[in-house]
């Protein structure tokens, strides 16, 4: 076994571990991601009232898609960054030869597997209460899917990662992440579908990191593939990753040398 | 007689040449106003936590740094350890610049710090070991062979199963130290690794470091707020004071320079008279002080038990504890130039120092 995959499932078994031993806690976690069924009734009444581009069972799915998205996409890691840093608990991780990012995303890997099967849960629950929302996407869309939510859970992470490490300047960089939870929600396609969106606003708004963490994912899980760009999408998506990647690691190393181990 | 041919020369393992550290602090007013001032405008300071310090250390050298709080002791482990970027002045451990963390260089070396943590909280510290396994690339089969090795050393096998967080802070910190040694590193940093654990674990902890040493040849450097951790484990000491190092050399110099003295401390069954107490005074013994039914003497090493035959007679002692002198002590008789020498200045001690 190669050192890095053994290293992978080292880091992969011991989040996991953890996270059974917070098993309460993921119940929990999982449902505080509900937003998603508030607004689905909020904008399910507004869609039988009124002219929208989604029907009243369409906005339901996309709804769904949402807290499916947001349940595999959740990050956290500014939060862990911000603690170690100025509780001085990155000390011990920066004088071992593996990159402290790699603890933080198989954490969240390990996370992700851990509350899979209440998320799972829920989204059979739901079915079971209204079942004219089911709907099983065809293998292709899954397979498309799968790729989408999975690069948009690395941009997610690699943005807020990125503002986390600010803190090396700021002793608040949470706050900063406030912020940008505030627009990933709203650009992103949680509070209202960007269909909703006038098309100059969504124009624009196609071009910033936030519809390719949420929206863009929850359409192609809604068969919606051949009515958007989703190349355009893609493209704008790598390039966000290109860009938070070189901005991340020129924050690290400029934020290592004003590291003074306070604390640690 | 054959003349035996001197030992060649040790490699040198760590070499620190002028270093220098400086902060820059935030500067906080009292009061409403200034809170406000400080708002808009922050103000700083800078302050300088290790100044032109150099030294080098070979292979194999178990060193003690001394200092007292805030004498920049942890300062220069971090920087000798990577942590910490240097202002100026130059680091080589091990050959490497430790800022630059190769891989490489953090595969063979160590910082423990006995007020941190690597360990896993929730988990049995068994996970710690097999993640750093890992982490550094040793294999199943020499994993298990160190761990039971490290583990037999420190006795703490039988805790290996136990989620850390029911550990004794004791055995978190032997704990610590084997996650530590995974990795047989050949430099081995130690920040106050004894702090907080009872005289049976400190006792455990020394001994241990001495068979590690022994048995690896690892180079130490250990800081340490008690006497006893220097004394059993460093032949060699370097003294840091307000960021500057005023004595690096033999450990017995320093002892026999400064007269160290153990501090033999009675809890008598009544008050006694000054007579009494003048009865137990003599040569290498002198009264340090009263209070109540408390009687204190600073004792050389050698006389402590011809004192305490002493004093069963002249005070009637109900307990009696022996202590070595607080760091603290030491080192401002040091910065007083006691003892006759002249002060011990950076300059004057560089006869002290080790070329």
């Amino acid at each position: 076994m190669s050192g890095a995959l053994r290293r992978a499932r080292a880091l992969f078994r011991v989040g996991y571990a953890y996270m059974t031993e917070y098993r309460a806690e993921l119940v929990l976690w999982a449902l505080a991601n509900s937003l998603s069924f508030i607004l689905m009734g909020a904008w399910y009444q507004a869609a039988g009232r009124g002219t929208f581009a989604l029907a009243p069972v369409d906005v339901v799915r996309y709804f769904l898609a949402v807290f499916v998205v947001r349940q595999l996409t959740v990050v956290w890691v500014i939060w862990e960054v911000e603690t170690q840093v100025q509780g001085g608990k990155l000390a011990p991780q920066l004088l071992q030869p593996l990159d402290p990012v790699w603890r933080h995303f198989m954490n969240h890997v390990a996370e992700r597997v851990a509350r899979l099967p209440f998320s799972a849960l829920l989204v059979a629950l739901f079915f079971a209460i209204y079942p004219r929302a089911f709907f099983v996407p065809s293998p292709s869309t899954i397979a498309l899917f799968v790729a989408l939510v999975t690069t948009a859970f690395l941009l997610r992470f690699l943005v807020q990662y990125t503002i986390a490490l600010l803190c090396f300047w700021t002793e608040r960089a949470s706050s900063l992440e406030q912020l940008n939870f505030l627009l990933y929600m709203f650009l992103g396609g949680a509070i209202a579908p960007l269909d909703f969106f006038p098309p100059a606003v969504r124009a624009v708004v196609m071009w910033t990191p936030f519809p390719s963490m949420i929206w863009l994912p929850c359409r192609v899980l809604l068969g919606d593939v051949p009515t958007i760009d989703v190349v355009r999408a893609v493209a704008v998506l790598g390039g966000w990753i290109v860009f938070f990647g070189i901005v991340n690691r020129v924050l690290w190393r400029a934020g290592l040398r004003r590291f003074s181990a306070m604390g640690a | 007689m054959t003349k035996t041919p001197p030992d060649p020369p040790q490699p040198v393992a760590i070499d620190v040449r002028g270093l220098s550290r400086t902060f820059r602090v935030p500067v906080h007013g009292e009061g409403a106003g200034e809170a406000l001032r400080y708002f808009f405008a922050r103000r700083h300071k800078d302050v300088v936590a290790v100044d032109d310090v150099s030294f080098t250390i070979q292979r194999g050298e178990r060193v003690g740094f001394l200092g007292a709080n805030g004498a920049g002791k942890t300062t220069t482990l971090k920087m000798l350890s990577g942590l910490l970027l240097p202002t100026s002045g130059q680091v080589r451990v091990v050959g490497a610049d430790p800022f630059a963390k190769a891989p490489s260089f953090l595969r063979r070396i160590a910082l423990v710090m006995g007020n941190k943590q690597q360990l896993l909280w929730d988990l049995p510290a068994k996970e710690t070991f097999r993640l750093n396994g890992a982490i550094y690339d040793v294999d199943d089969a020499t994993l298990k062979e160190r761990v039971d090795e490290l583990a037999a050393m420190l006795d703490v096998a039988s805790l290996l199963d136990q989620p850390v967080r029911k550990l004794s802070l004791g055995e978190r910190m032997k704990c610590e130290l084997l996650a530590s040694l995974i990795h047989a590193p050949e430099v081995l940093f130690l920040d106050e690794p004894t702090l907080g654990l009872d005289v049976n674990a400190q006792v455990a902890v020394r001994e241990f470091l001495r068979r590690y040493n022994d048995s690896t040849g690892a180079t130490i450097l250990l800081t340490s707020h008690y006497m006893a951790d220097i004394t059993a484990l460093c032949d060699r000491v370097i003294v840091i004071h307000q960021g500057r190092l005023v004595f690096d050399g033999d450990l017995r110099a320093l002892v026999h320079r400064f007269e160290l003295k153990k501090e033999l401390r009675f809890e008598l069954a009544d008050v006694v008279t000054d007579a009494a107490v003048n009865a137990v005074v003599g040569d290498g013994v002198t009264h340090t002080g009263s209070e109540g039914r408390v009687v204190r003497f600073a004792v050389e090493p050698a006389k402590i038990s011809a004192t305490i035959v002493r004093a069963v007679t002249a005070l009637n002692p109900v307990d009696v504890s022996v202590t070595d002198p607080p760091i603290e002590d030491v080192i401002a008789r040091m910065i007083r130039g006691e003892t006759g020498a002249s002060s011990p200045s950076p300059s004057s001690s560089s006869s002290e120092q080790r070329s």
